[in-house]
């Protein structure tokens, strides 16, 4: 976990610690009773309370939740579904083995990592390259302008998002309805599997490559001037400066968000595939999100789904970590210090 | 501590008014004219389908027949759609019901919050790394869906409003920028304020979020996206089609291309286009994040940086 070093020393205490003499006569002090200190934080204490029952309620209890994928879950065995998870026998690893034959699963994991590979190397560099690129203009108010529009998106629903793309790109949309005027033939982006995971890529960079340019733009602005100044007396020109004085500064920030991303590589656009992938059928759409929902959801499978859910969820937390290390043996920081 | 985010770090105003460093090189014409170009096509790129959803909509039937579809350069503004969509029925209730889980939503999710980070804020205090931890640790397992749907379900959730709330009403991440930013408060002027009788609450109200007020208008908006953009917790949770809010009938009109219930008449008449009808909800369903968010603009920096620095 991420603690600041500030956490670490408690640097304000409420009050004074009892202070008695040693035998030495140095100063020790003495820890406040428990009891004195939850009476004296009582008010801090009742504010987390709302926070703290939240994520018990719907982070912890549904990671208990869990146990349906050790059991044969049926939600019509009683009127609530936890009366329904304690009355349901139990099976095993039963589904975790029926997951490893299944051929729609491994098609899921396979369009799943297709995906991520697709947005690391097409999605992550857009950012950079853009946060490079406006700031490599000097006017502020061109800056302001064109933050203002590359952010917007951001903030965009994925139905609207996808619902322009569709607008754009479909059978009826803008694109196919110029070239039938011209006599050319008309073309639907949003129904061809073969594309699909280019045009998922595509949607993600329309959406979000703007917003992305923010850590970057505050990571190239917090550069001392002086560096740059110093090398351009040394003669180094605008390419040199941003070989050796930008691109370094960008490297912690770069790795960061590479570890992040890498821990996300099983979570790709779930809520925009869902809803694409009656477009384009689940052969070339499903991944293990929406794998996860149709069969657990939509059919009720839901021992099953929850299966593969924990399945995913090992995984993703193993490549989180995985990365984070791959981070540190860089040098580099990474989600949480060593 | 913000000060060399500004974008201007170092630049010092040169001839006419240029802010460029004196030993800066001077870019070419032909430099500044292409990177010029390409600006204005990426911003093109953005803004171009925005445009023409906002023009279709505000269509007469005739200008989109002539137009085959889409309409890119406006003639004769009709705001039909809009009184058709807003005259009662199924759009205009499910925008009314968008806008109250928002607002109930968003006021929900930021008591909370702000709650939650003043009181972790502490560093001294009792348990606060043990809370602080329990808190990180959510951010490291998802719980996946399944059990999630079935915990709101055994709580007796569905069909109902609390579903678009609860569940989703937290964000560790937005609590985390949150704490970093009341821990930044001066300590002085809280310990001043003890002294002079003040409880936490009225310490949390009276100085560290008047301080605060960029940062929490930042979270403000992303919570308020969050409840305006949702559609898939109304999806599994919500059954009653009278309580989809409008992302989900945005979904169902002009993905699903279903016809508005209602407007059925209007549409086979020739009265209105089916086109315009769609266009219009997406502008409804744009309308609060364009208006909101370049407000908020000139303060995402601090949030999202404190959030890569901290997160």
């Amino acid at each position: 976990m991420s603690l600041s070093t500030e956490d670490r020393r408690a640097r304000e205490p409420r009050t004074p610690p009892v202070e008695t003499r040693a035998a030495g006569g140095a100063p020790v002090a003495t820890k406040v009773p428990l009891r004195h200190r939850l009476r004296r934080d009582r008010t801090l204490l009742l504010m987390t309370l709302p926070a703290m029952l939240l994520l018990l309620v719907f982070a912890y209890v549904p990671l208990a939740g869990n146990v349906v994928a050790f059991q044969d879950y049926d939600p019509y065995i009683a009127d609530n579904a936890f009366q329904a998870i304690a009355q349901s026998p139990w099976v095993g690893f039963e589904w975790f083995q029926q997951m490893v034959n299944d051929r729609l699963f491994w098609s899921a994991l396979r369009n799943t990592l297709a995906i991520f590979l697709l947005q690391l190397t097409l999605f992550f560099p857009v950012p950079i390259l853009l946060a490079l690129f406006i700031n490599s203009f000097v006017r502020p108010r061109v800056r302001a302008v064109a933050q203002a529009v590359l952010y917007l998106p951001h903030f965009f629903s994925w139905v609207l998002v996808v619902t322009v793309f569709q607008q754009m790109f479909g059978g009826a949309g803008l694109i196919a309805q110029t070239l039938r005027e011209h006599g050319h033939e008309g073309f639907d982006l949003m129904t061809d599997p073969g594309l699909f995971k280019f045009l998922i890529t595509f949607e993600m960079i329309w959406k979000d490559a703007g917003w992305g340019v923010i850590v970057f733009l505050a990571a190239l602005a917090a550069v001392s001037p002086d560096l740059y100044e110093a090398s351009a007396m040394d003669g180094a020109n605008r390419w040199r400066r941003m070989w050796h004085i930008t691109l370094p500064a960008l490297r912690p920030v770069v790795a960061l968000l590479l570890v992040l991303q890498v821990g996300n590589a099983l979570t790709v656009g779930f809520e925009q595939i869902l809803l694409q992938r009656t477009a384009v059928g689940p052969g070339a759409s499903e991944v293990l999100d929406t794998y996860v929902w149709n069969v657990g959801i939509t059919n009720g499978g839901f021992s099953y789904a929850a299966a593969v859910g924990i399945v995913k969820g090992v995984f993703g937390l193993l490549l989180v970590l995985g990365a984070n290390k791959v981070a540190h043996l860089m040098g580099e920081q990474g989600v949480y210090k060593k | 501590m913000l000060s060399g985010l500004t974008g201007l770090a170092g630049v010092k105003p040169g001839t006419r008014g240029r802010l460029r460093p004196v030993w800066e090189e001077e870019p070419s014409r032909t430099g500044l004219a292409s990177k010029g170009v390409v600006l204005v096509l990426i911003c093109l790129a953005v803004l171009f389908p925005l445009w023409v959803v906002i023009v279709t909509s505000l269509s007469s039937v005739r200008t989109i027949t002539e137009a085959g579809g889409l309409v890119v350069i406006p003639r004769g503004v009709t705001f039909v759609a809009y009184q058709e969509l807003l005259g009662g029925g199924q759009v205009t209730r499910a925008t009314v019901i968008s806008l109250c889980v928002t607002v109930v939503g968003t006021l929900f999710s930021m008591t909370v919050s702000i709650m939650c980070a003043y009181g972790l804020s502490r560093t001294g205090s009792v348990l606060h790394r043990p809370l602080l931890v329990f808190m990180l640790a959510t951010m490291f397992f998802g719980a996946g869906l399944i059990p999630t749907y079935l915990v709101v379900q055994g709580l007796g959730l569905t069909d109902s409003y609390l579903a678009l709330i609860l569940p989703s009403a937290l964000n560790v991440f937005n609590i985390l920028v949150l704490r970093a930013f009341f821990m930044s408060t001066a300590q002085e002027l809280i310990e001043s304020a003890r002294i002079d009788g003040a409880g936490d609450f009225r310490i949390l109200w009276q100085i560290v979020m008047p301080l605060s007020r960029a940062v929490i208008a930042v979270i403000t908006l992303f919570y308020a996206v969050g409840y305006w953009s949702a559609w898939f917790n109304a999806s599994i949770y919500i059954s009653d089609p009278q309580m989809l809010p409008l992302q989900n009938v945005m979904n169902q009109l002009v993905l699903k291309q279903e016809r508005p219930t209602g407007l059925a008449q209007a549409i086979n008449t020739g009265h209105l286009s089916p086109l315009a009808i769609q266009m219009a909800v997406m502008v409804l369903a744009l309308i609060p994040v364009a208006f909101l968010s370049p407000f908020v603009q000139k303060h995402f920096k601090e949030g999202m940086l404190t959030g890569a620095v901290k997160g």
